[in-house]
């Protein structure tokens, strides 16, 4: 077996082992038992885990070519080709990598988390399948196979969030969830529909290969209007990616996903999927940065969410939901820097991400776990006494999330930062003033946090209170690993993977966009990165602005938040309604359709479809064979007649013909 | 000499009286019947006719295959008509109605 | 000429007889003319050179299928009057139709249309040849499967007229001791519990 066809073994591993590990623990759970489905799944991604290693060695390390190549055909027709093929290069096996281990991490956590859960085997089921979703999603070589993945998390999104079906919120939060991914997804059909409208492809190679001739091509999409084919197509992608990476304004569907367990809020909702339409934009780059259009808007729209997202994470209450508004912040991060063409950074805040985020809600699910599923914040605190380990890697979390230097959310968030600055695109400027003030609000929300719940006075009642204590080691185990890459990651990966052309041909950036270029010529090695934010940007200190204005008010002086709350009530209820997003949501679209669907239901269905055709055919039948049945005499004599007048008119024909 | 349409003509007057037969007996099975072999010796007399201006033995060899056909038929016939009146003890066609739809 | 005569004179005993047929109130009547048709009409065919099919006429259906109907109808013991229901209503419809069919039939074949096209022509065999023999002969070559069913349908004929009209013995009523004796309570009697009807 020569080394290509070794390789190509290996990715099929990666993708199968998790698949096969869902179908033992889905299909025969109660043969195997709890023990048996936590096994099997964790060896498959394990498997998974080390399979990408060895994929990432091989093209990082040892720089071998990409790999592109078709496993199976699942039809043709006509010059259309669907297909099932692996495109490996160095931004898919960084994903790979990523979205492996921190799944396989959370495998392990939930070992304890969902303990005495009876859907135990389901659950292992449920994200094994996951995580063979999302693998096939960042290893696709096509745009069916990438939609294939995308349609795949969203449905186990939407099964893991309404996992605790029997709750009336969870079932709710998963159809909105699934809901609002259809808005998304309907703009990502269509931009894959235009695409192979017109590439006639749907394969990445062809694709990005007749892009640049495609660049000044115009449509009308409504008559009369020129817009740029490649801007229509990138929008509609992006928009897809909205909804799936919960940007403003389809962003709604993430807080409320927190109704599932912990473990998917770690998994799905803040380190792998919902990074799926960043990663998505970062692996269109070459269409994307044909179209300036496009950048812009996902600048904007990046900024927007990043800012405004993070004050409503001011005002929750609910420790998940405060850590789910800061990954749409974060979210919101990752997308300004795809809007700034700084599609490297976007990736690398996307991994470090990964790992501290999953941290956080690791910290927070443990937390959640030692409170005896308590989640309100203000029935915490004090806890740094009887859980030192969550304690210490919350810490770590925390510190990352704020960018504290030396921590790997410094470099990613820092890099992202002066991307934006040093971008000329339009929107830029606004951008960069959303995403620094944002830095100080992460600060303090984070930190928020991190002390109503760790420190201060011990709020929770007594019978909790006797009870307190770490949680089991499946537990930390997870939280230590995690902790380690969310506190050095960053260090080891600035260099190479923002300056030193670690995706090589894998991201394509127009000369006119390259801001990491233009960045890279002043880099110095991680040092001098380090220092250069101390000396010019205001980031760190503003950071650190953050976290003493959330000392202050949530231990030193426990009641200004109060006061504060008081003094500004209008601009407190706007964010704790969340900018009444939801509810124009509830009262317009959903409460609209409503009324839209009972109107065609009452005018459509039971006027026109039940009354006059259904039963209007049948009256009008009943009629006509009214008519009819006085001809059916039942007499054989009536027959005969009718008969004989029948051949009485053959004959006159035929007389007629004759003369 | 006997010419073709002399039979023709009078075979079609035999249909014809056998069919105002079905019309005006239209009550009684038997009459019923006997029309109908009324109306097959027409058809066979018309058979017999070709088969003789012709000079083809095919016509004839038809009329032996009516003629079988035609036995058979009014022995079923006569054997439901004796059936139907076992069991209704009539042979009314109006009463005989009991698939009336 | 005289075959002429012959043929006329039998045409108007066939005419008439078949008239009688549907007209006559008693159909034992009806039946005898039907005879009567039949024979004039075997003559007929006689005249046509059909010798053997005009013997077979008379044998077969004067001989056979007309004395069945005889029977059947003195057989029978029908009520006469409710037959004739409708007779007189039903004539002048039954004659317009009738007459319209002989217009019809009459304006094709008095066109010529036929003699036109087949011309009197004598048998191939010539006018000395055995009409039975020639009959034979085609329908033990030619017509030989159809002769065979035609004798499976006459078979099957004779089995479902038999089948039809065959009585099966009286099923009487008789007692079974084996059942009688592995009778239970249960399945005779059954308490049912009442609430009294209230007032």
């Amino acid at each position: 077996m020569n080394p290509a066809e070794h390789m190509e073994s290996v990715y099929l591993g990666v993708v199968l082992a998790p698949l096969a590990g869902s179908i033992v623990a889905g299909l025969f759970g109660r043969v195997i038992g709890r023990a048996g489905a936590h096994w099997v799944t964790i060896l498959a991604v394990g498997i998974s885990t080390v399979l990408s290693l060895i994929a990432w060695k091989h093209i990082v390390w040892d720089g071998n070519d990409p790999y592109n190549g078709t496993v199976y055909t699942w039809l043709a027709a006509g010059d259309l080709n669907l297909q099932v093929g692996f495109l490996i290069d160095r931004l898919s096996v960084t994903m790979m990598v990523t979205v492996s281990f921190v799944s396989w991490m959370i495998h392990i956590y939930t070992i304890g988390y969902m303990h005495d859960d009876p859907g135990y085997q389901r659950f292992f089921s449920y994200i094994s399948l996951f995580t063979f979703a999302m693998l096939m999603l960042v290893m696709a070589n096509n745009f069916v196979q990438l939609f294939f993945g995308w349609e795949g998390v969203g449905l186990l999104s939407y099964l893991l969030i309404g996992f605790w079906f029997k709750r009336e919120s969870a079932i709710f939060a998963s159809l909105k969830a699934f809901l609002v991914n259809r808005v998304g997804d309907f703009g990502f059909v269509i931009g894959i529909a235009a695409v192979l409208m017109y590439f006639h492809s749907l394969d990445y190679d062809t694709v990005f290969g007749l892009a640049p001739t495609m660049a000044d091509v115009k449509i009308q999409v409504l008559a009369g209007t020129d817009w740029s084919l490649m801007s229509f197509i990138c929008i509609c992608l992006f928009i897809g990616a909205m909804g799936k990476s919960a940007q403003f304004p389809l962003h709604v569907w993430l807080p409320d996903s927190m109704e599932g367990p912990t473990p998917i809020s770690a998994l799905i909702h803040a380190a792998t999927m919902v990074t799926a339409g960043i990663f998505m934009v970062a692996r269109m780059s070459p269409l994307f940065e044909l179209s300036d259009t496009a950048l812009s808007m996902i600048l904007v729209i990046g900024a927007i969410t990043a800012f405004f997202m993070g004050l409503i994470g001011l005002v929750q209450n609910d420790i998940k939901r405060v850590v789910a508004y800061s990954t749409l912040s974060q979210l919101g991060y990752m997308a300004v820097a795809l809007g700034a063409s700084a599609y490297a950074a976007a990736i690398f805040h996307l991994v470090t991400h990964a790992f501290f985020k999953a941290l956080l809600f690791l910290a927070a699910g443990s937390v959640i776990i030692a409170l005896h599923h308590e989640q309100d914040m203000r029935k915490m605190g004090g806890l740094y006494r009887y859980m030192p380990i969550t304690w210490a890697t919350a810490l770590v979390g925390s510190l990352a999330l704020i960018g504290f230097p030396g921590t790997a959310g410094f470099y990613s968030k820092d890099a992202i930062i002066e991307a934006v600055h040093t971008s000329h695109l339009w929107g830029s400027g606004f951008a960069y003033a959303a995403v620094l003030s944002c830095v100080v609000i992460t600060a303090l929300y984070t930190f928020r946090l991190f002390f109503l719940t760790f420190h201060g006075k011990e709020r929770m009642d007594r019978h909790t209170w006797e009870h307190l204590q770490e949680s089991p080691a499946v537990v930390t185990v997870p939280l230590t690993v995690l902790a380690i890459p969310s506190l050095i990651a960053g260090m080891f990966l600035v260099g190479p993977m923002l300056f030193e052309g670690y995706f090589r041909e894998a991201i394509y950036v127009a000369p006119a966009h390259d801001v990491l270029g233009e960045m890279g010529a002043h880099y110095h090695g991680v040092f001098g990165f380090t220092l250069h934010a101390f000396q010019s940007a205001p980031v760190v200190y503003l950071a650190f602005a953050g976290v003493a204005l959330a000392w202050l008010m949530y231990i030193k002086y426990p009641q200004v938040p109060g006061q504060v709350a008081e003094r500004f009530s209008l601009l407190y209820r706007i964010l704790l309604n969340k900018y009444g997003m939801d509810d124009f949501n509830q009262a317009v679209f959903a409460g609209g359709t409503r009324r839209i669907g009972q109107a065609f239901w009452q005018l459509g269905d039971v006027r026109v479809i039940d009354g006059v055709l259904v039963d209007g055919t049948a009256a009008a039948v009943r009629w006509f064979s009214g008519v009819v049945r006085t001809v059916q005499s039942g007499y054989l004599y009536d027959y005969a007649f009718a008969m004989i007048i029948g051949l009485l008119l053959m004959l006159a024909l035929f007389v007629h013909q004759l003369f | 000499m006997l010419i073709l349409s002399d039979v023709l003509i009078l075979a079609a007057v035999l249909f014809c009286i056998s069919v105002a037969g079905i019309f005006i007996n239209r009550k009684n099975v038997i009459i019923l019947l006997m029309c109908i072999e009324l109306m097959l010796l027409s058809v066979n007399l018309n058979f017999i006719a070709f088969a003789h201006f012709l000079g083809d033995i095919a016509g004839q060899v038809f009329v032996f295959f009516i003629l079988t056909v035609a036995a058979a038929e009014s022995a079923i016939g006569l054997a439901i008509l004796v059936v139907v009146f076992r069991n209704r003890s009539t042979i009314n066609v109006s009463d005989l109605d009991t698939m009336r739809g | 000429m005289i075959v002429q005569a012959i043929f006329y004179f039998f045409a108007a005993v066939l005419v008439l007889s078949a008239a009688l047929v549907i007209t006559v109130r008693n159909p034992v009547h009806a039946a005898l003319f039907l005879v009567l048709a039949f024979f004039s009409s075997a003559a007929i065919w006689l005249l046509l050179e059909a010798e053997f099919l005009a013997i077979a006429l008379v044998l077969v259906y004067v001989g056979a299928v007309m004395v069945l109907f005889l029977f059947v109808v003195m057989m029978l013991d029908i009520n006469l009057a409710p037959l004739r229901e409708g007779f007189a209503r039903y004539l002048p419809l039954g004659i317009a139709v009738a007459l319209l069919m002989a217009v019809a039939m009459g304006l094709v074949v008095a066109s010529g249309y036929f003699d036109a096209r087949f011309p009197p022509r004598a048998g191939e065999a010539g006018p000395a040849a055995s009409n039975t023999l020639e009959l034979g002969h085609a329908m033990y070559t030619d017509f030989l499967y159809p002769f065979e069913i035609a004798g499976a349908i006459l078979l099957v004929a004779i089995i479902a007229a038999i089948a039809l009209t065959m009585r099966k013995p009286r099923t009487l009523k008789t007692p079974r001791p084996e059942k009688q004796i592995v009778a239970r309570r249960e399945e005779r009697v059954r308490l049912v519990k009442m609430e009294a009807e209230k007032r």
